[in-house]
């Protein structure tokens, strides 16, 4: 009797780990853990909220006009068609973007715009809100840094 | 007693629950791993190991699929319009499809083959055949596209085409039906001595694939079936089967069966190019089409030529020979070293191999036979390496596996017969379902073949599936040849006529293949890369509409001043930059297809409104989750009406800013 109990809780055992391996192989993270998330990081200043991607640090020096004005004409041909400076369209609004996110986040949500919208607190919430996912335009880090740029003399007035 | 039977009991259980666990973790590696659908069996998400592109026959198209699974990926319009792909419907691929009689929508796609770099597939371009209004096109394997197409004057029936040489130097075009030429009106009984056929090569440029005709070898008026070229030492040779040397031209399945051989031709084709270079040959005049599609432009243009050269093949002696060849050969392949060459007489009971060396030697030594129009015949026993004996009834094809084996099918006795090179013993037969056509191992026509799959081609399928009326689907057959007994693995059903196809590793392609379209790139006479670049242009009764995409709008979506009458250009640009995000266009009333643009393309549809009203237009192509708001208005006023041009987009004036 004693044998049988083993036997089937070995066997129990090696059914519930076969099934496992599949289950992580498939499904995301489990719901419960990522509401925690949410609940922590909405709490943090959103200026201290790098994003997910590849730009972890960076310092800004004075605005460089030159740089401006070659954001803006990236900006125009890749972002325009969604995001306006003025007026909210298929995404949000971006006067006083630098002053509500820090350069890092802008830069991830630009590069690596699917993580953040799966991953990042405040990206996800923005998702929520315009159901329109950031769309990857497939700029280099150099033509982001170039926008970041223009972006900075956009002020929220 | 009972416990020790109650333990292996125990440890039984156990160690199946084991091993089914192991099977279905590793997919293709557990122990009971031998069975057929296990060797198909591609799991969810993962890649296939093959490309296969398959011909579409009738359909005029080429498909794309995955080997082993049979998967469907893409067809690609090559010779016949589609309306998904608004191929020949939008303007910027109308021109594809012109030729000397104009635009023509449909044609016969017979035979893909893919570019090669020193005999061993380089997966850069696959090269395919139209048969009736006689052309060949060019299809880019980084954007899966057709990209050229050339027509082949002096030709009809274009069927021993398009196979190309070990370095894609040429790919080459025969006729099937010999034709006058020049064409003239004249009585169809005088065939015989009058008709000729064109043998034609056409030089491919090693850079970016530009096709031209350089040369056309005008050949005595028998049916030219198909071609393969020599290769390692017979690399500057071209062999082509002939049937109808009876020169009939009624009744050919009674008056072309009555020699008791006819020939493969074997062209030097390396003695020719040198006397063309030396300013051999007659520039004769002639009308064909040659349409470019421009990756920059995303536009084709089509050209009208109007010269070609010709060679009389007795002006350039040793270049041209004809080795007799038992029973009306059709299929004509040369094996991966390119000493042997297999005729496959249809209507003979062996099949004939005939050696290169041989050949070779023949020639210098003069072993000829007569000769038919100046061309020396050689004598039969002189080239000949072996013959496969009995092997099966109509033999149609040969592939290699590059390990010593040929496989063949044949038609009448429904089969694929395994035979060894050298030795002309049959290994092995498997039948198949039914009157297979083709077959196709992945790297068939190159030195370096990859011996793993044999695809086998059926022309009927009868109770193979479910029935769909009288018309039932066509099929390809999946075979493993690994080991020495070939298996039948898979059935797939595949769209028009499969007749043959093209295969290569997936990999050789898949890291080439294109994502998006730079939209900075981009050189399209009507393309905008911003919505500030919006705009609606009248030029008298023409407007030009200049509009973009992204998700998951149009800018401008509200237009006025559209008159009945007007000839109404839209320009469409999508303005996206990520991979597998095209949207779609269609427009009430437009007598043309959708059209469905990749990530910074530009596509143009043109429409008559002929009625006044606001009438919509929209995404075809399901975008994003506001996919079903990515619509837009145009209002339509009586001729001459007041209204004026006005173009905006959420009421304003489309801008950047």
């Amino acid at each position: 009797m004693k044998l049988k109990v083993i036997v089937l809780a070995v066997v129990v055992a090696f059914i519930a780990s076969c099934g496992n391996e599949k289950k992580e192989e498939k499904s995301s993270t489990p719901v419960e853990v990522k509401k925690e998330v949410v609940k922590k990081e909405a709490e943090v200043n959103p200026m201290d909220n790098k994003g997910i991607g590849p730009i972890t640090s960076m310092t800004l020096a004075d605005i460089d006009d030159a740089m401006v004005a070659e954001g803006k004409e990236i900006f125009k041909m890749k972002c325009s068609a969604c995001h306006k400076i003025s007026k909210r369209v298929v995404g949000p609004a971006l006067a006083g973007i630098t002053e509500r996110r820090s350069p890092e986040w802008i830069m991830n949500m630009i590069l690596n715009p699917e993580e953040m919208v799966a991953k990042d607190p405040i990206a996800k919430k923005l998702l929520a809100e315009y159901l329109a996912p950031m769309a990857n335009q497939n700029l280099t880090e150099k033509e982001a840094r170039l926008i970041l740029e223009y972006f900075r003399t956009k002020k929220a007035k | 007693m009972k416990t020790i039977f109650k333990s292996l009991l125990s440890i039984t259980i156990v160690s199946l629950v084991l091993s089914s666990c192991g099977n279905g973790g590793t997919s293709k590696k557990g122990a009971l791993s031998s069975s057929a659908a296990e060797k198909v069996y591609v799991a969810p998400g993962e890649h296939d190991e093959f490309y296969a592109f398959v011909s579409g026959g009738f359909s005029g198209q080429l498909a794309v699929y995955g080997l082993p699974s049979g998967r469907l990926f893409k067809v690609i319009p090559v010779f016949s319009v589609d309306a998904e792909k608004a191929y020949g419907f939008n303007e910027e691929t109308k021109p594809m499809l012109n030729t000397s009689h104009g635009f023509i929508p449909w044609d016969d796609s017979h035979h893909p083959d893919i570019s090669q770099t020193n005999g061993v597939l380089d997966g850069r371009w696959v090269f395919i055949n139209g048969n009736n209004t006689p052309r060949i096109a060019k299809i880019d394997l980084t954007t899966f596209e057709t990209t050229e197409i050339i027509e082949i004057p002096n030709s009809a029936g274009n069927h021993s085409s398009s196979f190309v040489t070990e370095n894609t130097e040429y790919v080459v075009a025969g006729t099937r039906f010999s034709i006058p030429y020049p064409q003239k009106d004249m009585p169809i009984e005088e065939y015989k001595g009058n008709f000729k056929g064109a043998l034609t090569f056409i030089s491919v440029d090693p850079e970016d694939g530009g096709m031209d005709i350089k040369f056309q070898i005008m050949m005595p008026g028998f049916n030219y079936d198909l071609s393969h070229p020599g290769r390692g030492a017979s690399h500057g040779w071209f062999f082509f089967t002939t049937y109808n040397t009876e020169e009939a031209n009624s009744l050919l399945e009674v008056n072309a069966s009555q020699n008791d051989k006819d020939f493969i031709a074997a062209i030097n084709w390396k003695k020719i190019e040198e006397y063309v270079n030396n300013g051999g040959g007659t520039k004769a005049p002639a009308r064909y089409a040659h349409n470019v599609y421009d990756e920059e432009t995303h536009t084709a243009t089509s050209t009208m030529r109007k010269e070609v050269l010709i060679v009389n093949p007795s002006e350039v002696p040793g270049a041209v020979y004809f080795m007799p060849t038992p029973k009306s050969p059709h299929g004509c392949d040369v094996d991966p070293s390119g000493e042997y060459i297999v005729g496959n007489g249809k209507l003979a009971a062996e099949l004939t191999i005939h050696s290169f060396s041989k050949m070779i030697k023949a020639i210098e030594e003069k072993k000829f036979d007569g000769e038919a129009y100046g061309i020396p015949i050689l004598q039969y026993e002189a080239t000949l390496a072996g013959v496969v004996k009995q092997p099966g009834l109509g033999p149609l094809h040969t592939e290699f596996d590059g390990k010593g084996n040929a496989y063949t099918t044949f038609f009448i006795s429904s089969e694929v017969v395994k035979w060894k090179l050298g030795t002309w013993e049959v290994i092995d037969r498997k039948p198949t379902y039914y009157s297979v056509g083709h077959l196709m191992i992945p790297g068939g026509n190159s030195r370096k073949p990859f011996g793993k799959y044999v695809l086998a081609m059926n022309k009927i399928t009868k109770d193979r599936y479910l029935p769909t009326g009288p018309e039932v689907t066509q099929s390809a057959q999946l075979y493993d040849i690994t080991g020495d007994k070939m298996e039948l693995l898979l059935d797939f059903p595949t769209i028009g006529e499969p007749h043959y196809a093209a295969g290569i590793p997936a990999d050789i392609v898949a890291k080439n293949s294109k994502k998006i379209f730079k939209l900075e790139e981009s050189k399209h006479k009507y393309v905008i890369r911003s919505e500030s670049e919006a705009k609606v242009v009248r030029e008298g009764n023409e407007v030009h509409i200049y509009m973009t995409m992204i998700r998951s709008h149009f800018a401008p979506d509200n237009i006025e001043g559209i008159q009945v009458g007007d000839k109404v250009y839209f320009h469409v640009t999508n303005l996206e930059q990520d991979y597998d995000v095209p949207h779609g266009i269609s427009m009430i009333g437009a007598q043309t297809s959708e059209l469905l643009i990749m990530p910074g393309q530009t596509e143009t549809f043109v429409w008559y409104p002929k009625q006044v009203g606001v009438w919509p237009f929209y995404c075809t192509d399901f975008c994003s989750a506001l996919h079903q708001e990515m619509q837009g208005y145009i209002r339509v006023s009586p001729k001459g009406s007041k209204v004026p041009i006005k173009f905006t987009l959420d009421g304003d004036a489309v801008d950047a800013e």
